[in-house]
């Protein structure tokens, strides 16, 4: 169960109307290392990992679910007002007309999210360690992003979802060594 | 950035091999993050930590964590300086 606080985790503020960066971050909302395939991946994965990280999954799934409602909100706040000729200069023709300017599951290439994308294979150093390569993934997409962005507000925001990733995966290193800790157990030599 | 001494870089950068007949002028530099989280380990107690304000702004409550991105290829960005 969880409690929703009707609020940002961090202010998203976007200063120029630039349609373009909506599909740029397509890619975080839809795409193969985007927020909805952590979330998606962390929140699956928990039931069948050590008790002991349980509860990191859990708290990042979590977090990553807000990080998506902010990617969200910077999609919807960049193609709320443009009209269909402004779309088809983004790049987002094809995006127009099958979703008008509604938000959907694509990434920056306009290809649909799937599940193949997320993997749960059981094995808590194999899943652990493609946690750690998603967050990643998910850094190196945001510094891209930042990188193709000159809008000074939206990559406030995206600095601070990078920062993130950069916690996140720290924590699942951590995981690691808690997972392939001997302490506690009779060792006999 | 933080204010501590730091052993490592985040910002690492090399020069792509040059072909004799490559198209494009190159591009000097690449460049790619190594941030903290590579070097610390399992986080050790009783690190410095940002104040909470400070902190929900940054995105994390550890000094050592921080890490500053802008785009390194950028005239005045921290790669080309």
């Amino acid at each position: 169960m969880w409690v929703y606080e009707k609020k940002l985790q961090y202010p998203v503020k976007v200063s120029t109307c630039n349609p373009t960066l909506a599909k740029y971050l397509m890619e975080q909302y839809g795409g193969a290392d985007g927020e909805l395939a952590a979330a998606l991946r962390y929140m699956n994965q928990r039931y069948t990992i050590p008790d002991k990280v349980i509860g990191l999954l859990n708290d990042i799934a979590t977090e990553e679910f807000s990080h998506l409602e902010m990617i969200a909100t910077m999609i919807y706040k960049l193609t709320k007002d443009a009209t269909p000729q402004q779309l088809r200069e983004a790049g987002l023709a094809e995006h127009y007309v099958s979703h008008d300017s509604a938000l959907f599951y694509n990434n920056a290439a306009g290809v649909p999210f799937t599940a193949a994308y997320i993997q749960a294979k059981g094995d808590p150093i194999a899943d652990l360690y493609e946690d750690i390569a998603a967050e990643e993934k998910a850094r190196a997409t945001y510094q891209w992003i930042i990188d193709m962005s000159d809008d000074p507000d939206l990559n406030d925001s995206l600095r601070f979802l990078r920062e993130r990733e950069i916690i996140h995966s720290q924590r699942f290193r951590e995981a690691v060594e808690i997972v392939k800790d001997d302490r506690g157990q009779k060792k006999i030599f | 950035m933080s204010s501590e001494k730091r052993s490592f870089s985040s910002l690492k950068s090399y020069v792509p091999r040059r072909g004799l007949f490559d198209p494009c002028p190159p591009i000097g530099y690449k460049y790619y993050s190594t941030p903290p989280n590579l070097y610390l380990g399992f986080q050790p107690p009783g690190l410095p930590q940002f104040s909470p304000q400070e902190a929900l702004k940054k995105g994390t409550l550890w000094k050592v964590f921080y890490d500053y991105y802008d785009n390194p290829y950028r005239k005045g960005g921290k790669g080309r300086g």
